[in-house]
């Protein structure tokens, strides 16, 4: 990396400040890795369960660094065209047929129409290319990375490592700026060791206790110190179950606010019960843990 | 000694330099990949963190080596055991520093009581270090808790240096003197008494379940502290090597304990979940067929009428059927088990699943899966109500696969593949292996998979090699990354 770019960050405690300055609260791993990132030049890929704040910390960068985010959803049958970079074709036709017109009237030969139909305006940028030929700061998020197919992740690599795309008739755009770049996964494959290798790794777990109500107390303006403990201390409690899909931060907050909004001070075992149905989406779930919160300390081992 | 790792940028000892050629080297004798651009990644990440930032220095490695979630467990041991001694406030000995101030504490706790201690633990009385354990605990006070557990190893392990024995040895000293669950109960008792009007139900609970997350925490302050006294008496290197463990895809299933056993199901369901991802879209790309005109034609007009972007269809190819069989006696169970889950797991990708347990009588489990989501149920319906046994509960599969083929024989048809899971361990009896050799006429495939290593096949009372000649294929299925391999193969 360039030593001329200035730092965005000064260490990973004031990474970690800046988010939470953004309401995004970190502990020590993500904000480690992201401070790394920046000084490395490094790509992230965040994995981890859904609904932990993946996607939101991109966003939350972006925000704190004041970038432009550019976000790519990655979907199965994403190809390069929609990736990268296309050619315009139908401007190109148009520009043919206007040639042909001009022809009868004595105009340019084919040479020049050719360099000029591939050059920049008949270019459509996609939001890849738009990451690396953007002038000011720019936050890459390529998400859900693990939906394309492996052959299609090798589209990335180059500009995971070398910040570059390489049009054949253009040459070789490369970065005005490095940005950060994020990917998320939810693991429903392997990705390539190719992938993996060019970038740093951050798993992000569900948040410990402690993190999870400071979340709550956050995100949920008006919650009470002592409901948002008793909530993240029952979804704990229910995350210790085996079950189909676990309750996700996000699904934690809904249930806060559902809990305020119903002006509920502390939570016993019937509202729990009741308002399972946020927390959990599969109806198995929801029975195993009713079941469980209805059975006594004594069974709960 | 790698010559792979570049110097480290000046400031930064050789001794660090060296701990990190080791471990790395221990890594990758653990089972992680570590490529070589990923040290140079690491070392080139030192150079940014402060490396007495214990914390930055860990995600430092971790974020540039350990590339898979499933790997963390395994990093984080051996990064104890090579970086344990590294960082303030965790030198052993009197402590300066942050350590210190811990054990300040406890002086100051004592009082004057204690003049002649001088900030040291050793003066203590055994009920005093418990008493302060308790209050510790009841407060969550982790700085406190280290400097106990610290206490408590010096105390009651009664480490030798030298001496051949390994950490679990040391730790249930330490913990059996501190007897923790009777703390657990005077911590709940304690909380009771504390809540005017008494608990609920559900408060109660929470309280245990936070009481038991410290007690947890402070078993692993322990166990830390035990494993780093190891590593100053014996270095770095023999006690990574008596600390190492299989990654959980390389957990035999045969002779998993059961804190492996908890790791396995643990990895299985995100496994099983890309396994099928992978599998339907196997089925959805596998060919091109023939070209379908009609959205040729429809996709040509943003060409300007050129067909320039052919469209195909996409054959549906009909979905095998699929029988497992299965040994669920004693030494195998757990192989059945994962192997049911796995299958079941990706039964969408299946016309159809049929599931028979047997031990020497033969039973027909496909109800206790359907309609009932959650597996572990079934597995427990199969060990409680399936009716497998016939005479004495020793394993017999000539009989239990002569009772199949009576008893279900003509279900078996062109689109069936039969999965038959076990160690083939027959007590010397009757092999039946025509029933077999019927079943592959009429079957689809016929595969056998064996938890055993291949070594020990057709040794002692297995006789897998008999049954195995009229089977497309045995396959030694001993982890889940074979039984992965296995099961991607066959839809």
């Amino acid at each position: 990396m360039s030593d001329a770019a200035p730092s965005r960050f000064e260490s990973p405690a004031s990474v970690r400040d800046g988010l939470r300055s953004v309401s995004y609260l970190a502990d020590e791993g993500i904000a480690g890795v992201v401070f790394l990132a920046e000084r490395l030049g490094k790509p992230i890929l965040v994995e981890g369960p859904a609904g932990t704040g993946k996607t939101q910390l991109a966003k939350s960068v972006a925000e704190l660094t004041g970038a432009r985010l550019i976000r790519l959803q990655c979907y199965e049958g994403l190809d390069e065209s929609k990736a990268l970079y296309e050619w315009n074709y139908k401007k190109q036709l148009l520009r043919i047929q206007a040639q042909r017109v001009g022809e009868s009237q004595g105009g340019e030969g084919w040479a020049d129409i050719e360099e000029d139909i591939f050059s920049e305006p008949f270019l459509l940028t996609r939001p890849l290319l738009e990451a690396i030929r953007a002038d000011e700061p720019v936050v890459l998020l390529i998400d859900e990375v693990d939906r394309v197919e492996v052959e299609t992740e090798a589209l990335l690599l180059e500009i995971l490592s070398d910040y570059q795309v390489s049009i054949p008739e253009l040459g070789t755009v490369s970065a005005n700026q490095i940005p950060l770049v994020f990917l998320t996964s939810n693991n429903t494959r392997e990705l390539s060791e190719a992938l993996k290798r060019r970038c740093l790794f951050l798993h992000i777990d569900y948040p410990d206790v402690e993190r999870e109500k400071e979340i709550v107390l956050t995100r949920v303006p008006g919650i009470s110190e002592s409901l948002a403990d008793q909530v993240v201390r029952i979804v704990r409690s229910i995350r210790s179950l085996e079950l189909k899909k676990a309750p996700s931060v996000s699904e934690t907050l809904d249930w806060a606010r559902t809990l305020l909004l119903l002006g509920i001070e502390s939570v016993d075992a019937e509202t729990a019960k009741e308002t399972l149905h946020i927390l959990l989406k599969y109806q198995s779930d929801i029975e195993k843990a009713a079941k469980d919160l209805s059975s006594s300390t004594a069974g709960s081992r | 000694m790698p010559t792979d790792v570049p110097a480290l940028p000046t400031g930064s000892s050789a001794g660090l330099l060296e701990s990190l050629a080791g471990f790395v080297t221990e890594l990758r004798r653990a089972g992680i990949p570590v490529s070589l651009t990923e040290n140079l990644d690491a070392v080139e990440a030192l150079r940014h963190v402060p490396l007495d930032d214990r914390d930055a220095f860990k995600y430092a490695l971790a974020a540039t080596m350990v590339k898979n979630n499933a790997h963390w467990k395994t990093f984080e041991t051996v990064f104890e055991v090579y970086f344990s001694l590294r960082g303030r406030q965790y030198r052993i000995g009197e402590g300066d520093g942050e350590g210190g101030e811990a054990e300040e504490m406890i002086a100051d706790l004592l009082g004057s009581r204690q003049g002649e201690g001088q900030g040291g633990t050793e003066g203590l009385t055994h009920e005093q270090l418990a008493e302060m354990l308790f209050r510790a605990l009841m407060d969550g006070n982790d700085a406190m808790l280290r400097a106990i557990a610290r206490a408590a190893v010096t105390r009651y392990a009664g480490m030798e240096p030298g001496r051949p024995v390994g950490g679990t040895y040391y730790l249930y000293r330490t913990l059996r003197q501190l007897d923790l669950d009777s703390v657990l109960q005077r911590m709940m008792d304690q909380s009771k008494e504390h809540t005017p009007g008494g608990q609920t139900d559900l408060e109660e609970r929470l309280a245990k379940e936070e009481y038991e997350s410290r007690l947890d925490a402070l078993r692993r302050e322990i166990e830390a502290e035990i494993r780093r006294r190891l590593v100053a008496d014996r270095g770095a290197e023999a006690v990574a090597k008596s600390v190492r463990k299989p990654l959980p895809e390389d957990i035999d299933f045969m002779h998993a304990s059961r804190e492996e056993l908890a790791a396995l199901r643990k990895a299985i369901a995100p496994l099983t979940r890309k396994l099928a991802v992978r599998l339907a879209r196997k089925r959805r790309h596998g060919r091109k067929g023939p070209l379908d005109f009609r959205s040729t034609v429809r996709h040509s007009l943003s060409y300007g009428g050129v067909p320039a972007d052919p469209k195909f269809r996409y054959p549906r190819p009909s979905k095998p059927e699929i029988m497992v069989i299965a040994d669920i006696s004693g030494s195998v169970a757990a192989f059945a088990r994962f192997t049911l889950q796995m299958v079941y797991a990706i039964s969408s990708q299946f016309s159809r699943v049929r599931s028979f347990v047997f031990i020497d009588g033969i039973d027909e489990v496909t109800d206790y899966f359907k309609g009932n989501e959650d597996i572990s149920d079934a597995i427990h319906r199969i060990n409680t109500e399936a009716d497998v046994i016939w005479v004495d509960g020793h394993s017999d599969y000539g009989h239990a696969f002569e009772a199949f083929w009576e008893r279900w024989g003509r279900d078996v048809n062109t689109k069936t593949t039969v999965l038959l899971l076990g160690d083939a361990r027959n007590n010397y009896h009757a092999a039946q292996a025509w029933v077999l050799a019927e079943m592959a006429k009429k079957a689809r495939h016929v595969y056998w998979l064996n938890p055993e290593p291949r070594s020990y096949w057709d040794t002692g009372d297995s006789i897998v090699g008999q049954y195995a000649t009229h089977c497309d294929g045995a396959y030694e299925c001993r982890n889940l990354k074979q039984l992965e391999r296995f099961v991607e193969q066959l839809g």
